[in-house]
């Protein structure tokens, strides 16, 4: 029975590029079809190889004006939510105040609520406000709703460090604002980079609350839904195609810097 | 050594005292540390020997009181700007640098551009100069530990104070450091603040200690001293071990004092008695373990004239190399403690023996018997 015992030692591999391959299917379907040229208006079915959509990404009208409205709004959010969400982490980690228990059950409320209520709500906040929908809408409902995943990620951090490392860079002549630059920034770092990547990825690809409280303003999943509905353009998976490419890299190029100055300092 | 002061950089604490809310940590303390020297700050954990120390560093404010380094008045300078720094007992290396840039923080933050030789010199001086580009979590624990040693004396400061330094390793490992951290105090001749819970640690390396306990400062000498003249019953069953037997003070005779203890007769030399004894009054007479000699007792008579004297029987006996620990069951005391080298054993000392404890009694000392007699036997490691 040696393919029974193969099989055995070999299990937990195979159950890993399984999973591994359920997780990037999707992915790799995406890649492929950027490169379909479909008969009719909807890119579901294989056709011939080709590479109109890469060489002319923004053929579609308005494709590429609403991924340029998601990108800033996303690079926006992801700024404003993790400044805000690293002060209220160090706040709850640092300081004893009154409710400060109330505060990070609070915290986590707005992660529970489902979306599509927190969408409508938001909504009806906006017009009893007599706010104008669109950009800046968009932008203060999706840095509400990625605070609560930077404080988490940050609080993490914070809690994790030890308080002494303060008092010895004060000890060894680090004043109140070399302290922070020099030791706990640094050190809560890993976290708050965590924190906003999680903040972008969410306020780029956030649908519901956005589609609420756009207005007439629209961003790229909406531009993605709502031509899904008449027929969808490759450029689509050109884009997202793109997106995983750039993550990747930037996933590869950190670790390949963290790894050489690993090896320097040894 | 840029920072070495001449005479007068004693640290001085004039009325210190630390209040959290209704708890009292340090109650108003006055002490000085004399320059160059090293020492103790010993004592059970939360009796205030910390918080005493953060206050010298800055860490801590203190709620009354004056910290002076030398003639300068540095109760109101923060930390950053005190000629003071810390090992902590964590350590607290910064893990997101390297040894090296770990060692010349303090004077990076103090401007200084050219730090390499400076840095160099001083992870020589530990032993470290091989490790100067690794991370502290690449290191060992006492690896660690001296990084955290050069990280302070780098900066030449007037005192460095060490907050249990050696309470992470291993009892081998502190052995070994506590030889190492006295040779460097020895070296660079930094007055060194040491804050510990081992009486061992303190008394092997300190040239004073200061017990301490429940904030006060129970008595500050000489580890002989302490260890030979307690002042209080604490510190005589803090450091080491000690016998007590309460006796009621007959008379006295010129330099000593006769006492009564259960229809015997001990002398106290008058000198070694830290509590009134009017005639008539208690007094606890106290002596160490290893200063009592065990006779069987068909040989009492052999005892020389003059000495000390009680009896009583083995209750318990165990051998532990070097030598023996005998606990005896005598009238004045129900658990008499007696070590004896093991140089010429008698066969007959087993439990349930009748013996007489005999000493010199120069070795006696007499406290104030209105204390508890087992004050400091739990905190005691």
């Amino acid at each position: 029975m040696p393919f029974v015992n193969w099989f055995k030692r070999n299990l937990v591999v195979l159950a890993g590029l399984l999973t591994l391959g359920y997780l990037l299917l999707p992915n790799v379907v995406v890649t492929v079809f950027s490169f379909n040229k479909p008969k009719g208006r909807f890119n579901y079915e294989w056709q011939q190889f080709s590479l109109d959509a890469w060489k002319d990404p923004c053929g579609v009208s308005g494709l590429c004006g609403s991924l340029s409205l998601s990108l800033q709004i996303a690079f926006w959010a992801t700024l404003g939510a993790t400044l805000l969400g690293t002060l209220i982490a160090f706040a709850l980690v640092r300081y004893r105040f009154r409710a400060r228990g109330a505060v990070n059950s609070l915290i986590f409320l707005p992660m529970a609520m489902p979306e599509v209520v927190m969408a409508a709500s938001l909504l009806t906040l906006f017009l009893n406000m007599g706010a104008q929908l669109g950009f800046w809408t968009i932008l203060i409902a999706h840095i509400m709703f990625c605070l609560s995943f930077v404080v988490t990620a940050v609080k993490a951090r914070v809690m994790s460090m030890d308080p002494k490392l303060e008092e010895a860079a004060r000890d060894l002549y680090a004043g109140p604002f070399q302290t922070f630059v020099r030791v706990t920034l640094p050190i809560a770092a890993p976290g708050i980079a965590a924190g906003a990547l999680l903040a972008f990825a969410l306020s780029f690809d956030d649908f519901i609350i956005t589609n609420f409280n756009a207005g007439s303003t629209v961003t790229f999943p909406m531009f993605v839904w709502g031509s899904a509905q008449r027929g969808t353009p490759v450029q689509i998976n050109v884009i997202g195609t793109t997106m995983f490419v750039v993550a990747v890299l930037f996933v590869l190029v950190s670790m390949v810097a963290g790894n050489r100055r690993n090896r320097h300092k040894a | 050594m840029t920072n070495k002061t001449g005479p007068g950089g004693d640290v001085r604490l004039t009325g210190i005292a630390k209040t959290y809310g209704a708890f009292t940590a340090v109650h108003p303390l006055d002490l000085t540390v004399p320059q160059g020297s090293f020492f103790a700050l010993l004592g059970a954990s939360g009796c205030g020997k910390t918080t005493t120390l953060r206050m010298i560093a800055g860490l801590e404010e203190p709620s009354a009181g004056t910290v002076f380094l030398g003639d300068q008045d540095v109760t109101a300078l923060p930390p950053y700007k005190r000629p003071v720094n810390t090992v902590f007992q964590s350590y607290a290396l910064f893990p997101h640098l390297d040894i090296f840039e770990n060692v010349a923080f303090g004077l990076r933050r103090r401007g200084l551009k050219s730090v390499k030789k400076q840095v160099e010199e001083m992870l020589e001086l530990v032993q470290l100069g091989e490790q100067a580009r690794k991370k502290p979590h690449q290191l060992s624990g006492g690896q660690q530990q001296r990084v955290a040693v050069a990280r302070a004396l780098i900066n030449h400061p007037k005192v460095l104070l060490l907050d249990e330094p050696l309470g992470a390793l291993d009892l081998k490992l502190r052995r070994q450091m506590q030889l190492e951290l006295k040779r460097i105090q020895t070296e660079v001749g930094i007055t060194f603040v040491h804050v510990t819970h081992d009486q061992e640690e303190a008394m092997t390396m300190a040239d004073t200690v200061a017990v301490m306990n429940a904030g006060r400062v129970e008595q500050l000498g000489a580890p002989t001293d302490l260890y030979e003249n307690p002042r209080t019953t604490f510190v005589a069953n803090f450091l080491g071990t000690s016998n007590f037997i309460e006796a009621e003070v007959d008379a006295k005779t010129g330099e000593d004092i006769v006492l009564k203890a259960g229809g015997g007769k001990l002398v106290l030399p008058e000198a070694r008695c830290s509590a009134p004894a009017g005639t008539g009054g208690k007094v606890l007479v106290g002596v160490r373990p290893e200063k009592i000699s065990l006779t069987h007792a068909d040989d009492a008579g052999e005892i020389p004239e003059g000495r000390n004297r009680i009896t009583g029987r083995i209750a318990d006996s165990s051998f532990i190399g070097v030598s023996t620990q005998y606990v005896v069951d005598s009238p004045v005391c129900p658990d008499f403690e007696v070590y004896a080298q093991n140089i010429d054993r008698d066969p007959r000392l087993v439990p349930g023996a009748e013996v007489v404890l005999h000493w010199n009694p120069a070795h006696t000392f007499g406290l104030d018997a209105a204390q508890d007699a087992d004050a400091g036997v739990e905190e005691a490691v």
